[in-house]
């Protein structure tokens, strides 16, 4: 049978036979960021396509319906619109940061992409502190927002930064509280070890309250992380007109906007992997044949649908929220959701001490 | 107690959320409930709200007749000058004069379709029409006379 693991086995044979090692693997790697890059661009139509179909279903209107059959190649449009159009520098602007801060903002992304497995044995990089790794990381992308709006010299941009920056700063204690959660029922950092650990059921039914919890709460934290309604403060339109990003225009705001969508993809596949099992089909107890069955279905799209189902939670939640305010919103995160967490914690940690989890 | 209103807060605030999200979800599963009319494509069934206003009409029944008895209330009513009511007086055959109009002239171009007039009518004589596609080469055209040529005021309307 097929497999993404067998056909990159393959490739890597046929390599190491034809060249010497080093080049091999230098091959490897440009092999690696070609599907990286085309990944994220084909992420970034699909996503950007879904985001307004899923908008309109909700809002009760029909969404892009002209370009292609039923709108789909809406998006492929609106890409080459932007990459036609004038990129302007304003005069007084730091014209090296003003340019660099797109680039930061997608490298975090694709920094993020190293670590997450996508199938089974289909991983680029299964390195053995990978949730470490992720949440250090992941922490970077308020760099290149604060540049850019500092960088644009703009007022909008820079009270659109600063508010991204308090954000990202706060949601990310409660994000970290709750991927600890599943670090210490599994006792692992490494991303392929935790997806091993989800064998026999995800860690959302196994880990009882204390993980659903936790789910709840990282699925809070990062809306707020990759700025979404009903934290998207940062931009909120209606009052800072787009936030750090007012002065991008052309291809550099596609990059914050794909941006955008990249980091939902991530922190969607990190949260399938911490919660749901990754690639690991669903397995329910005792029932041989179900199991069976379930394994038939490659682990791609069982890493797929579950990344999805999470990327269209957060879909769901932008388009029924109203805004906060920036009071509530650090409210929210000090005053509820740490504490939450903190207690979270210590319950797991008993759990997983008197190994009450299944 | 503190812990309890903590607590009640977290449930009120999360099930108020759920319920948003479950009205919202319902509309996401429900593709019948899409209001959005393709409008060219659709235009021979095409569906309209009953509160959408297009323009000020006057209807008339099968005799050719109206009920509006030329009391201005709409010329008054209206903020931006778009009605102007022409009365003329009619002498019935016992010799009375009564009020009657003439034209009753609307002028598209200056109507923000704000319903006043149609408010301020009291003997619902006009009355807002779902008609949108107004687009004319020649600017006077869109000054229209309401009342049709020959029609008259219905009987017992005062």
């Amino acid at each position: 049978m097929y497999s993404l693991e067998g056909i990159t086995k393959s490739i890597q044979d046929w390599l190491f036979l034809k060249f010497d090692p080093t080049l091999a693997l230098a091959i490897e790697c440009v092999i690696v960021i070609l599907l990286a890059i085309s990944l994220f661009a084909i992420l970034g139509l699909v996503l950007v396509l879904m985001e307004r179909k899923v908008a309109a279903h909700i809002q009760i209107r029909l969404g892009p319906n002209r370009v292609g059959p039923g709108g789909m190649f809406q998006t492929v449009a609106d890409t080459l619109k932007l990459i036609m159009k004038e990129g302007l520098t304003p005069d007084k602007a730091d014209k090296f940061l003003f340019n660099l801060a797109p680039f930061v903002v997608m490298m975090v992304g694709m920094l993020l992409l190293a670590p997450i497995a996508f199938a089974k044995n289909f991983q680029i990089w299964d390195i053995n502190i990978g949730v470490l790794y992720i949440s250090s990381v992941s922490s970077l992308s308020v760099i290149g927002i604060l540049m850019a709006g500092w960088a644009s010299n703009n007022k909008y941009s820079l009270l659109g930064a600063m508010r991204s920056g308090a954000q990202i700063v706060s949601y990310e204690l409660s994000a970290g509280f709750a991927v600890l959660t599943i670090v210490v029922f599994t006792g692992s950092l490494q991303i392929s070890e935790i997806v091993a650990s989800q064998q026999t059921g995800w860690w959302l039914f196994k880990g009882h309250i204390p993980a659903v919890i936790s789910f709840v709460l990282y699925i809070i934290a990062v809306t707020a992380e990759t700025n979404r309604a009903p934290f998207d403060l940062a931009e909120a339109e209606s009052e800072l007109t787009a936030g750090f990003h007012t002065e991008y225009s052309g291809m550099r705001f596609a990059l914050f906007f794909l941006a955008e969508y990249i980091n939902i993809f991530i922190v969607c596949a990190i949260g399938a992997t911490l919660f749901l099992g990754g690639w690991m089909p669903l397995h329910i107890g005792q029932w041989e044949s179900f199991n069976h069955l379930m394994d038939y279905i490659p682990s791609s799209i069982w890493f797929m649908g579950k990344t999805f189902l999470l990327i269209f939670l957060i879909m769901w939640f932008r388009w029924t929220f109203p805004r906060l305010r920036v009071d509530q919103l650090l409210n929210l995160e000090w005053k509820y959701l740490l504490p939450i967490s903190l207690f979270n914690l210590l319950l797991a940690t008993v759990i997983a001490i008197f190994g009450w989890h299944f | 107690m503190f812990l309890k209103e903590y607590i009640k807060d977290v449930y009120n605030g999360v099930s108020s959320l759920l319920k948003g999200m479950r009205k919202t979800g319902y509309y996401f599963v429900h593709p019948k409930e899409i209001i959005t009319e393709q409008y060219p494509d659709n235009r021979a069934y095409l569906n309209l709200a009953e509160r959408f206003k297009g323009e000020v009409i006057m209807p008339h029944d099968e005799n050719n007749e109206h009920t509006c008895t030329g009391c201005t209330a709409c010329e008054l009513a209206c903020p931006n000058g778009t009605i102007k009511v022409v009365t003329k007086f009619e002498v019935s055959p016992e010799g009375k004069k009564k009020k009657a109009i003439d034209t009753l002239v609307y002028r598209l171009e200056l109507c923000t379709m704000c319903n006043l007039c149609i408010v301020a009518c009291p003997s619902d004589a006009i009355k807002m029409a779902p008609n949108f596609e107004h687009s004319v080469f020649d600017r006077t055209k869109l000054t229209k006379v309401l009342n049709h040529p020959g029609s008259k005021i219905k009987e017992g309307i005062e």
